[in-house]
């Protein structure tokens, strides 16, 4: 460009006005709507029309006025095949092989019956109709069904009931739940001419008859981090309703079946743990504070990703114990022949505020000796279900999974089980020598229909205790986008689910890939008590650091339900703080209780909790003294407090204890002031509300003061995303 | 500077279905956006109206996003379109006042007095043919003269001709306007 064009340009940009800030916000929001209608249009499956004319002459006349010679000869040669079908004896055989066909029509017939009793919602001709369909494309319709899952709001969804007992038909929930549906089917002729005109005069009434279900769904969909809650929302009354969402897309007839699914119309259904941030405790009022480890790292990369994606996460989402126990650090490893792991308590100056202090309890577990490790059994849960149907979902995880396979040894023996609709088996146990066998079942997998992740469970436990043998390790490996839309479903439910499986001492670890439906609070609840951890896979590189770097760590437990007990001198302190934990804590009493299960810790894992403690006198207690308490403070100690571990060796059935006090101020190493530094952070995404002016400005300063070794550069990208989060949060 | 994903995956994960990645790229984009369709049609209200039209219309043509092209590229080359199917339906306007035209250009030849100094570019680029100015928006918008080519499907020597042509025309229309 010469100067002529120079001076133009110049010209030009001093000319060119800032874009008008109302119409700018205008145009996004109709690019938005925009987008929202022809993602609508483009998922919804459409209604088929239903036609007037019926009857065996309509059909026969519409044949013969469209038969050409090669119609006619598909025709009749398909006739015969449903002649041979139907008529024969090995006909008969091939069907009930299929078994499918066969349910579904009795599933029907069911449905057809509910339907004239109750006549909530009738629609008595297309259930007839779809009734007396052959079975042959009765099956034809379980395979749309399958197919259609993923996209919102089939029109029609059966499943056959396995589970009776968790799903509870009231009609008054199903009236509102119809009501819900129908003012935006009316949007749709067909929807409406399938409908009979006085029962959509019964759905009308019934709307303004169910008011509460149908606001309180609304205001579900509403925002993006509202649906978190959603799980917990429809609780024990309808699992399997997951998620009716926004309005236009719901535009579905549901016929009065049982087990009527609908399936979640947007993929947005993240569902995070809601426990709140631990709060202050007066020493005074509370000395005791127990909780159970923590090794998971899954919500680092949940807020890793988010980040990366440009938005701030959840608060939720972010769990401050596993942010810190994301990292690798330096701590001293205990000797041999003392316990498993070895604490390291440290007290010093809080970086955000001057007048309170870090208690920082770190524990390392030891690394034992690898060459002559136990062989392992390991069973991969995978789910094929169609929501793992994603670049970052199914195909990642067929990575991953290669990428960890070359760490195993040839006694070493995997199985694959996979779940979407029902489970199935798609690798006997096979020895890990035989690694283009297993390949290639990895590589077979695809995608497709609901997810039954109890049936998988189930059937992975099981084929896991075929494998079982005397000093060998059994695992299962969940890998999945935590979306458990068929059996149990909700958190509570796969608790009891899972604690009885883990008596059989088969560990779990679960991987969760992808976002827009991560249940991540399922996932942790299957990951606390199924012995196992938690981790997220985001990138490749993700998968490297949990499957290869880590994978003795993840795979070998060194001590099971670690559990730490701190109780604090109200002399010396007058008040603390947790910080993070939250879905771990137990009560004082369960610390004794060898019954009451915790984490595990695995070979050659860190554990670190930090306590922001207020000693008594300092001007940064929040709390006044009560005037007429009893004077408690019995003889004066130096100690600030008294650290009480458990922890059982693995296999066993009592614990052991580990005590010791702590003790006065100490300058932090970097080990200690990096977990601070992170500690820091995840409160600036979870609630900044103890910190003061303390910002991400300082988190980043303390952070990069600390990297110490970072060989993998794990630290240097914790710097990074705190960076984006400032970005971000301003 | 708002975030570390690139432009592609965000236009890809958008032509799948996410709103949220649509969003980002779009309020990432709209004042570049905004600041070409200014120099296309060299009036504010004018240049509103034409990014209203690419907003309405972006969501749809997400699907014709490919991802080996760059996403600039692309909203280039969907604003250039734009923006002819705006003055072929200007054109037909134009036909039908044809009468009444006479006095609206004298309406506008007072305005332009007023503001001569702001005009003086926008009427010089408005007196050039259509494909020159928009081959000399791109390349004022730092666009290379391939990447113009790539975005009006022509090849790069007809942008080298298109803009030594521009500058003639606007050097004649200077010197016109000099002398008088």
């Amino acid at each position: 460009m010469n100067d002529d064009l120079n001076d133009l340009k110049a010209m030009m940009d001093d000319a060119t006005p800032r874009p008008d800030a109302a119409r700018r916000a205008e145009n996004l929001a109709l690019a938005q709507k925009n987008f929202e209608n022809l993602q609508g249009s483009r998922q919804t499956a459409r209604p088929t029309p239903v036609t007037e004319a019926k009857g065996l002459w309509t059909g026969v006349k519409t044949m013969l006025n469209t038969f050409t010679s090669k119609a006619a000869l598909t025709t009749t040669t398909a006739l015969v095949a449903c002649g041979f079908l139907f008529l024969t004896p090995q006909g008969q055989d091939l069907l009930s092989q299929n078994g499918g066909g066969d349910n579904l029509a009795g599933d029907l017939e069911l449905a057809t019956a509910e339907a004239r009793r109750d006549r909530t919602l009738g629609n008595d001709d297309v259930t007839e109709q779809v009734a007396v369909v052959p079975p042959s494309i009765a099956g034809g319709l379980v395979d749309a069904t399958e197919e259609v899952a993923p996209a919102p709001a089939a029109p029609i969804i059966t499943e056959p009931q396995r589970n009776p007992a968790a799903v509870n038909p009231k009609p008054s929930e199903f009236s509102g739940k119809t009501a819900n549906a129908t003012p935006e089917a009316a949007q749709d002729d067909q929807v409406v001419s399938s409908l009979g005109a006085g029962e959509l005069d019964i759905a009308v009434a019934e709307e303004e008859a169910s008011q509460p279900p149908a606001t309180g769904l609304a205001q579900t969909t509403s925002d993006r981090r509202n649906t978190t809650g959603l799980v917990q929302l429809h609780g024990n009354a309808a699992p399997q309703e997951a998620a009716p969402q926004s309005g236009a897309q719901v535009g579905a007839v549901i016929s009065r079946v049982p087990d009527v699914i609908i399936q979640p119309a947007q993929p947005n259904t993240e569902s995070f743990p809601t426990e709140a941030p631990n709060d202050l405790k007066i020493t005074g009022e509370e000395p005791v504070s127990t909780f159970s480890i923590d090794v998971d790292t899954a919500a680092y990369s949940v807020v890793r990703s988010s980040l990366t994606r440009g938005q701030l996460p959840p608060p939720q989402a972010v769990r401050i114990e596993e942010l810190i126990n994301y990292f690798p650090y330096d701590y001293p490893a205990p000797d041999a022949g003392e316990p498993p792991f070895r604490p390291t308590i440290s007290t010093f100056q809080t970086p955000w505020n001057a007048d309170t202090q870090l208690v920082h309890i770190a524990l390392q577990g030891a690394m034992p000796a690898l060459d002559d490790r136990p062989p392992l059994n390991l069973v991969f849960l995978i789910d094929t279900s169609g929501s793992m149907d994603d670049p970052t979902k199914l195909p990642l995880l067929k990575q991953s999974f290669r990428l960890m396979l070359d760490q195993l040894r040839p006694e070493d023996e995997v199985a694959i089980v996979e779940y979407a609709g029902s489970a199935g088996q798609v690798l006997a146990p096979t020895p890990a020598s035989e690694r283009t066998t297993i390949l290639q079942a990895i590589q077979s997998l695809g995608a497709g229909g609901s997810t039954n992740g109890q049936g998988g469970l189930q059937q992975a436990y099981a084929v896991a205790e075929t494998m079982k043998e005397d000093g060998q390790i059994n695992r299962v490996i969940l890998a999945t986008d935590g979306d458990f839309n068929v059996g149990l479903s909700n958190p509570d439910a796969l608790k009891d689910f899972i604690a009885d499986k883990r008596d059989s001492g088969t560990y779990l670890s679960v991987l969760g890939f992808g976002r827009g439906n991560l249940d991540d609070a399922t996932m942790q609840a299957l990951a606390q008590n199924g012995n196992g951890t938690a981790a997220y896979i985001d990138t490749l590189s993700e998968a490297q650091k949990v499957l290869v770097d880590q994978l003795t760590g993840a795979l070998f437990p060194i001590a099971g339900d670690v559990k730490v007990q701190v109780e604090f001198n109200p002399a010396q302190i007058a008040e603390y703080r947790l910080i993070g934990y939250e879905t771990r804590s137990l009560n004082r009493e369960d610390f004794n209780n060898d019954k009451v299960d915790a984490g595990e810790l695995g070979a050659g894992h860190a554990v670190t909790a930090i306590y922001e403690v207020t000693p008594t006198g300092s001007p940064a207690q929040l709390s006044d003294p009560l005037r007429y308490a009893p004077n408690t403070v019995a003889a004066s100690s130096d100690e600030l407090g008294y650290v009480k571990l458990r922890y059982k060796e693995p296999g066993e059935a009592t614990s052991q204890l580990i005590e010791t006090p702590i003790i006065g101020q100490s300058t932090p190493g970097t080990e200690a002031n990096f977990a601070a530094a992170i500690a820091g952070f995840g409160q600036l995404l979870r609630d900044d509300s103890y910190l003061g002016d303390w910002g991400y400005d300082d988190a980043i300063a303390l952070a990069n003061a600390n990297r110490g070794e970072d060989a993998f550069g794990y630290r240097t990208e914790a710097v990074q995303l705190m960076r984006l989060a400032q970005s971000l949060s301003r | 500077m708002r975030m570390t994903t690139s432009d592609e995956d965000l236009a890809e994960a958008a032509a799948t279905g996410d709103g949220a990645a649509f969003a980002s790229l779009l309020d990432r984009h709209y004042d570049r956006l905004f600041a070409f369709c200014f120099r296309l049609t060299g009036a504010r209200a004018e240049a509103e109206d034409l990014t209203q039209d690419i907003c309405a219309a972006l969501p749809a043509k997400l699907a014709s996003y490919q991802k080996r092209a760059k996403v600039t590229t692309w909203l280039y080359r969907v604003a250039v379109n734009a923006a002819h199917d705006r003055r072929r339906k200007r054109a037909t306007y134009a036909k039908a006042t044809e009468g009444w035209g006479d006095w609206e250009t004298n309406r506008t030849a007072a305005n332009r007095d007023t503001h001569e100094q702001i005009d003086w570019l926008t009427a010089a680029m408005n007196q050039l043919t259509d494909d020159l100015r928009d081959t000399l928006a791109l390349v004022l918008d730092d666009m290379t003269h391939a990447q113009a080519a790539d975005i009006l499907g022509v090849s790069e020597g007809t942008i080298s001709w298109r803009i030594s042509e521009a500058k003639k025309a606007l050097r004649a229309i200077k010197e016109k306007e000099d002398v008088a």
